[in-house]
């Protein structure tokens, strides 16, 4: 149950995106989000959107997996349309006592909609094609101006790297100690909420228990080969840009400042 | 109680379970335990001997054939899984990691308090359950966090034993153990089939530790039951046990190079008693 989380995993296959720079992507991805409130227009969206399905196509990722991402922001989706559905101003479609359903709340709520599915896509389009280590890489090159006013990047990104590293592990772990607890007989499916709520306990102790453990023995391990903080380290696959890299730089300009201007025209029709 | 699994395969799916990649954990797997068993379950790692004592007690559910524990099919709409997990006890390896109770005694209570047994009477089935493992009484107001490994061990094997199982399941329980506590636990889940009449299924590495201990052996390869039979018969083939990963108890090997030095042993002693009795009376005899 705990594997169907695919939002924010990598997905192996060998496409041009996967092998572009992570800066790039992790800059394109902010560039479409930029694009996305640039243009407030479902004209906009479709451009956007054609745009996306262009790079989702080059990245071999299969479609429905990528829909599969989608369903952990259903509650918020829903949440977002409902909100501005009820409360935007206008002029009054349906009347439910004291709720009205406006006309400039429907394209509202549907414009919000489309716009954070566009910017869920867009930005699992980069964790998916891009390994969790090159993605810290990246952030750390990208975030790298930050060390002048003392943001300790290097840090945050081995803290990243780290992190990211455990998921899969910890996920198995919990995915263990569900288990045995079930074989005590445990039962984490029916009760009232409070029951189910205390029927945690026996997971997430022996769970919080084993990850201190292993974060002990990983900080034993790093200083065992002289980790001393990231400064002056050096990579064993430093970033370079490439030929598809410089491309992708055009690619992108080009679509932002188009952006922009579909955004202008919009605007003043 | 009897357990009989008839034809099953688990598959499971990486990727979201499309079909094209689904492999087989297990595949047509027929075994029959019968009340009173001492079984040995070997295998190198991934043959799928973890997949199938899960199944055992309806943590994994089959991809498809049956389980039947006394006749009943466990995936009958009405089957009770919480009767059949309080029946079939299943220790997972590295059991400490489970404890999670301020003290022992109220960790080994966890189980028996989930199948709704209260008061005096769930103190007391815990306590027996420890006693049979010989943990010292002074540790039962103790944390488990503060126990060796072994008696770590110790408690989460109870934690199980309390529930009063009638098969109890060990996967690989002297894992990472040093060789006194290794014995300690064989001797004490010995002492459990022995006395208290527990059928066992030991999941082991070790083939020195199954040649001792258990009565029946069933070797898994690529989720299949390779060999099911007495360990005598198992360790024979030797060549096969080899190809698939494994390897037959030490003093096998022993005897058999004797037999090739002209010393006139049976090649057939697999425990170290054995082979004691055997090379001795060999030597008798010259």
């Amino acid at each position: 149950m705990l594997r169907d989380i695919t939002i924010g995993q990598y997905y192996s296959v060998d496409s041009i995106i996967h092998r572009l720079d992570p800066r790039i992507k992790i800059i394109g991805s902010i560039i479409y989000i930029i694009s996305l409130f640039v243009v407030g227009k479902w004209q906009g969206y479709l451009v956007a959107a054609f745009f996306l399905m262009i790079m989702i196509k080059l990245s071999k990722v299969p479609f429905k997996y990528m829909v599969k991402g989608l369903k952990s922001i259903v509650m918020i989706m829903m949440i977002t349309v409902i909100f501005n559905l009820f409360l935007t101003k206008g002029d009054a479609l349906v009347t439910l006592g004291p709720l009205k359903i406006t006309m400039q709340g429907v394209q509202v709520a549907i414009n919000m909609a489309v716009r954070l599915v566009l910017l869920v896509l867009g930005s699992s389009l980069m964790t998916y094609t891009t390994t969790p280590n090159a993605l810290t890489d990246g952030l750390e090159r990208v975030f790298a101006p930050l060390k002048v006013i003392k943001v300790p990047v290097n840090d945050m990104a081995m803290m990243m790297s780290i992190a990211l590293r455990f998921i899969p592990i910890l996920m198995d772990e919990t995915d263990k100690i569900i288990k045995a607890q079930q074989a005590r007989g445990a039962d984490f499916e029916t009760g009232s909420f409070m029951k189910r709520a205390k029927a945690m306990v026996p997971i997430l102790i022996p769970l919080f228990v084993s990850a201190f453990k292993r974060a002990n023995d990983l900080a034993m391990a790093m200083e065992a080969r002289c980790y001393r903080g990231g400064d002056g380290r050096t990579r064993m696959r430093p970033l370079k840009y490439k030929k598809r890299d410089y491309v992708a730089w055009v690619i992108l300009i080009t679509y932002l400042i188009g952006m922009i201007i579909l955004g202008q025209i919009l605007r003043s029709i | 109680m009897k357990i009989v699994l008839k034809n099953v395969t688990y598959e499971y799916g990486n990727n979201g379970g499309d079909s094209g990649n689904r492999k087989k954990a297990l595949d047509n797997v027929n075994i029959t335990v019968n009340e009173g068993d001492f079984i040995g379950l070997i295998g190198r790692t991934g043959s799928g001997k973890s997949t199938l004592i899960q199944h055992l007690n309806g943590l994994l559910k089959a991809t498809s054939g049956r389980i039947e524990v006394d006749g009943k099919n466990i995936y009958d709409e009405d089957y009770k899984l919480v009767e059949l997990r309080k029946k079939v006890g299943l220790v997972f390896q590295y059991p400490e990691y489970q404890l999670f109770e301020e003290t022992v005694l109220k960790d080994v209570e966890f189980g028996p308090k989930n199948l709704g047994i209260e008061g005096d009477e769930l103190e007391k089935t815990a306590k027996e359950a420890l006693e049979a493992t010989g943990l010292d009484e002074k540790f039962y107001s103790a944390s488990p966090f503060e126990l060796s490994g072994g008696q770590k061990r110790r408690v989460a094997i109870a934690g199980i034993l309390a529930m009063r199982p009638k098969v109890m399941i060990l996967d690989e329980p002297t894992a990472g153990l040093d060789p006194g506590g290794r014995n300690e636990i064989l001797g004490l889940i010995k002492k459990l089939h022995d006395e208290q009449k527990i059928t066992i299924i030991l999941v082991s590495h070790s083939m020195e530790d199954v040649a001792e201990y258990v009565s029946r052996l069933i070797v898994m390869e690529d989720g299949r039951v390779k060999y099911d039979s007495t360990p005598r018969e198992v360790f024979k083939n030797i060549k096969e046990l080899e190809k698939s990963g494994l390897a037959a108890p030490e003093v096998s090997y022993i005897m058999s190079e004797l037999k090739q030095a002209g010393l006139e042993v049976k090649a057939e002693a697999i425990t170290i008693e054995e082979a004691k009795n055997e090379i001795l009376s060999a030597l008798r005899k010259k």
